[in-house]
């Protein structure tokens, strides 16, 4: 290792540095530009500048700052997630803060910020690397919860999410301590080889796992530590709870993968069954709960809790199926899950908050379009083929199938069927009921990019999804 | 493009590339939806022709019209249609009942009509792609595909009922789907090292991943079975069962069709009962029989105890009903009973009759809703206790009525006889006591008919709102037609169609029991017929 600097490390996290000096433009800027929509467009030409400077790591192995940090296709896999999901979620935001009038520049920069923090959180091969990500993204987001701030649910959201978050942050804090005690390194590598020269049932390796585990479940929110997200995301802005719910899942999986796989791997045979424990809990709960909402940004929620509880089938199975599984499906459910936020934010106007299912009544008479493509992102999200939440949902069976983790296949597998149910009362909604004086869309330039994007891929990867495979392998082979 | 090369591709995708074209239409210009969508099923059906003309019926156990190309690569997945007799039977009665239920939609469907044919079309590509699929993966992609127009037919233009009966459908059916995903999972991974072990199998199909069904077939023999335990085999056989026995539908999975049916327009009945239900004995046929052989074997009490159930518990159902949909709903269920009876014989008497008894009930209980439909619309009620006497002002209409009802019960000369005879013969040579059940149910059957008969066509008409029904016009005609010719065509010189189903149906019984012909006289009967 050597130095613990050099001068080349800069190279390293180009995409990072880009977001935070553009960031830090963008708040400045904010100052003098009154227009700031404007804000918003500077802000994805930050995120694509930065998806350049990525793009030109791709092939690059490489570890900086003495092996902290490190270059890889998975890390830049998970980057490319990250940035796609902050610029389409600020694509959806740019006339739905005028809607809410609260359209202000450090908006966008925070998302910056987030976005950055995600980035180190997906490349950190140590503990505090990994902790200073994270603490990046979730401070960044505790604010763009509380967004709204005449709001009074979203500073309830923002205050309950930061408390629980908080609190899960120093859960985590303590297992990350003990494993610093066990192996006198904050590095993930040392941390498997002192874990390995361990037994198995030492209590002191088991205490570090199981209170670093419960707080990565808070981070995904696996049951039991999921109350936090219905609140979170039905108060949040909704642009934000897209975010929240593509870019800030995908990171807490990007972490998650590197220590479980990693730095705790040693100690597999005993988390496999606390996870797969909180993975069948997870869809469950997460299933059921949202059959009763009526409220659709909390059925979104609840889905979205059940669709971690899938993806942890992928390290479960912890292979090389499971692990490509683990990406595209966050992959897919990136598309598809923004593509549905991108819909329930067109419903918000001036004068309907358009977040109850009967606001949804008969769209399809009034916005043919926005139904149809709705039906087809629910329809991804339930894992019907030819869509590409089908691939994702293939994927993960087959990871646990191969695995011979068929109970858990099994009962993956029926509360892929339950959702269905509850994805069909949009459905019915806005398909099968009379419209009402509330149904109605407004459109932007903005939403109906993200809208384009979405459905392309949604259908792309149904339909093709070889040379996405293809990324997801090279991203998971070269990655461990 | 040359046509014959590519025609199963053409066949399957023409409904699809017709739908697509129809999303551009006015949806205000009615006529013109109405007339196109009549076009493309007739013209469907007129392409799907040459496969009959050019089917090899000598090789008829072989897939014909085969193409392949590759599709996602590193899932081993590829675009692989062929046919072989089986399903060479059951293309043709898609692309048959297609048009019949497109035509019968014409006066009954005012709403929403442009949408309402998009996803008739889109349902009949769906069904196609099932039958020439030889792709596991692609097979289950069309699958579930049809799942989303079907629920869309029923919930959108159903009736009083039809949100419950449409998610009912979608839930059962998906349950099922998923769990055959499974055990579709389960085969693709035993597949490589299958191969490896067995070299002859690794020269034919490789050694990598594969969805290829032909490769699945291959693999039968070798799936490691214990009997008295439950084991791989009966694993995935256990699986698949959910599958396809939810979409049969078999007796105890049999709740969701009563619902559907009533409550679906009468087009989404006609190719819910019509195809859609073949696709879970096709799925019986194709995949459970010859790729798990041995679990085959080892379920045929269980599989024959839920037929004889289902045969006699859809009759005597069936015959308590007031609604005349509900009373054919479970008539269904009956003759399902039969097809699955038929087919766990597992001897090529019982298979023969089998699928040949699919064609029938797609061809009666397909008419006879049709029948119903008609009635329905011009009374906007099918209680049996509001007609009666209807012969006397609807004479066509009872003339048809009775040929189908004759069809259903299965009357010498007609098709339905054809097939439950052939069963009863299958049954039979394998155990006199599970002809004895069949035969109840054949009793059943025309008690149940035939006094539906009686109570809607027969004695005085008494409800005066019956007293000036018109009779059969044009259009109706020509939806009734095909039918009543097929029924008499299968009923008078059932030979070509035994021909296309003779060999397929020998190369089942031999993955099933690889030393059946040496026990040659019992394969007599099968050549007297001939």
């Amino acid at each position: 290792m050597g130095q613990f600097f050099r001068i080349q490390d800069l190279g390293a996290i180009a995409p990072e540095l880009e977001l935070v000096i553009m960031g830090m433009v963008l708040l400045i800027a904010d100052l003098l530009i009154k227009d700031k929509k404007k804000l918003g467009v500077f802000a994805i030409i930050g995120l694509g500048l930065s998806g350049v400077l990525l793009y030109r790591l791709t092939g690059i192995e490489t570890s900086a700052y003495g092996g902290v940090l490190v270059v890889d296709q998975f890390a830049n896999f998970f980057k490319l997630i990250f940035l796609l999901g902050a610029a389409l979620s600020i694509a959806l935001s740019l006339k739905y803060l005028d809607i809410e009038r609260e359209n202000h520049g450090e908006y966008y920069a925070l998302i910056l910020f987030a976005t950055m923090g995600m980035m180190f959180m997906a490349g950190a091969v140590d503990l505090v690397t990994l902790y200073i990500g994270l603490e990046t993204m979730a401070i960044a987001t505790y604010v763009l919860v509380g967004f709204l701030r005449s709001n009074q649910r979203s500073n309830e959201a923002s205050l309950k999410y930061f408390l629980l978050g908080a609190f899960s942050s120093g859960i985590l804090l303590y297992g990350m301590s003990l494993l610093y005690g066990i192996a006198g390194s904050t590095k993930f590598i040392d941390i498997a080889e002192a874990l390995s020269r361990r037994p198995l049932t030492d209590p002191i390796s088991l205490m570090a796992m199981i209170t670093l585990a419960a707080g990565m479940f808070f981070k995904i929110a696996g049951v039991p530590f999921h109350q936090w997200v219905p609140d979170a995301y039905e108060g949040a802005p909704t642009s934000i709870t897209a975010f929240m719910s593509v870019a800030v899942k995908a990171a807490s999986f990007a972490m998650m993968v590197r220590v479980f796989m990693v730095a705790i791997y040693p100690l597999r045979p005993q988390w496999i069954p606390i996870m797969a424990a909180v993975s069948i809990m997870t869809m469950t709960v997460g299933n059921i709960a949202a059959i009763t909402q009526s409220n659709v940004k909390r059925l979104l929620a609840y889905s979205s809790i059940s669709h971690a509880g899938y993806i942890l089938l992928g390290i479960i199975a912890g292979n090389e199926t499971g692990m490509i599984a683990v990406g595209i499906y966050l992959l897919v459910y990136t598309f598809t899950n923004l593509g549905a936020w991108a819909v329930i934010v067109a419903l918000r106007r001036r004068d309907v908050i358009g977040e109850h299912i009967d606001e949804m009544s008969g769209l399809f008479f009034k916005n043919p379009v926005a139904a149809v493509l709705m039906l087809i992102f629910l329809l991804s999200l339930a894992g019907i083929p030819p869509t590409a939440g089908f691939i994702g949902k293939y994927y993960l069976f087959a990871a646990a199938i191969q695995t011979g983790h068929n109970t858990l296949a099994v009962i993956a597998v029926l509360n892929a069927a339950i959702s269905i149910y509850f994805y069909l009362r949009i459905v019915v909604a806005m398909f099968m009921r009379e419209p009402t004086e509330k149904t109605g869309l407004v459109y932007s330039p903005g939403l109906l990019t993200v809208l384009a994007v979405a459905i392309i891929f949604t259908m792309v990867i149904g339909l093709y999804p070889d040379p996405f495979i293809t990324l997801a392998r090279q991203a998971v082979i070269l990655g461990f | 493009m040359d046509f014959r090369a590519n025609i199963l591709t053409i066949v399957t995708f023409f409904p699809l590339a017709g739908m697509i074209v129809l999303l551009f239409f006015n949806k205000e210009n009615k006529t013109l939806i109405k007339w196109w969508a009549n076009i493309i099923g007739v013209v469907g059906f007129l392409i799907s022709i040459p496969l009959w003309l050019w089917f090899d019926f000598d090789r008829a156990d072989q897939f014909q019209f085969v193409q392949r190309v590759p599709w996602i690569q590193s899932l081993g997945a590829e675009y692989h249609v062929g046919i072989d007799g089986i399903s060479l039977l059951l293309v043709m009665l898609t692309t048959l009942l297609g048009p019949l239920a497109i035509l019968s939609s014409w006066s009954a469907i005012e709403d929403r009509v442009k949408e309402y044919y998009a996803f008739l079309l889109m349902l009949q590509a769906g069904m196609l792609g099932v039958f020439v699929s030889l792709d596991f993966f692609m097979f289950y992609v069309f699958w579930e595909v049809m799942l989303v127009p079907m629920y869309f037919l029923i919930g959108v233009w159903g009736g009083a009922r039809k949100l419950y009966a449409a998610i009912k459908f979608f839930l059962y059916t998906l349950v099922g789907s998923v769990l055959l995903l499974l055990g579709i999972l389960a085969l693709y991974f035993t597949y490589p090292t299958m191969a490896a072990a067995h070299p002859e199998l690794a020269q034919q199909f490789g050694t990598g991943y594969t969805f290829n069904i032909e490769a699945f077939h291959a693999m039968g023999q070798f799936l490691p079975f214990s009997a008295g335990v439950m084991d791989f085999q009966k694993w995935v056989f256990l699986a698949f069962f959910v599958g396809f026995a939810i979409k049969v539908p078999m007796f105890p999975f049999h709740t969701w069709l009563p619902d559907a049916h009533v409550e679906a327009p009468t087009a989404g009945s006609v190719i819910l009962a019509g195809v859609l239900l073949k696709m879970g004995t096709y799925g019986f046929l194709r995949f459970s029989l010859p790729i798990l052989p041995e679990a085959t074997k080892a379920f045929v009490p269980l599989m024959v105890t839920l037929s004889i159930i289902a045969i006699v518990y859809g009759a005597l159902v069936a015959m308590m009903q007031p609604d005349m949909k509900k009373l054919v709903a479970y008539s269904s269920v009956s003759h399902m009973g039969f097809v699955m009876l038929g087919m766990f014989a597992l001897n090529p008497n019982g298979l023969n009759g089998s699928i040949i008894q699919q064609i029938n009930h797609g061809i009666s209980t397909g008419a006879l809703f049709l029948i119903v439909g008609i009635i329905y619309e011009r009374r906007h009620t099918r209680e049996i206790s509001q007609f009666g006497g209807l012969s006397s002002v609807m004479p066509k209409y009872a003339t048809v009525f009775l040929i189908m009802t004759m069809s259903s019960i299965g009357l010498p000369l007609l098709n339905g006889f054809i097939g439950e005879f052939t069963i009863m013969q299958g049954a039979f040579q394998k155990n006199i006591w599970w002809a004895v059940a069949g035969g109840a149910g054949i009793v059943l059957g025309a008690a149940y008919m035939l006094w539906l008969y009686q109570r809607t066509m027969f004695g005085k008409l008494e409800n005066p709102a019956n007293a000036k029904l018109p009779d059969l016009n044009l259009r109706e005609w020509a939806t009734l037609v095909p039918l009543i010719i097929m029924a008499f065509w299968i009923g008078l010189y059932p030979a070509p169609f035994f021909r296309a189903l003779d060999k397929p149906v020998i190369k089942l019984v031999l993955k099933v029991y690889p030393d059946y012909l040496q026990g040659a006289p019992r394969l007599e009967a099968q050549g007297e017929r001939k």
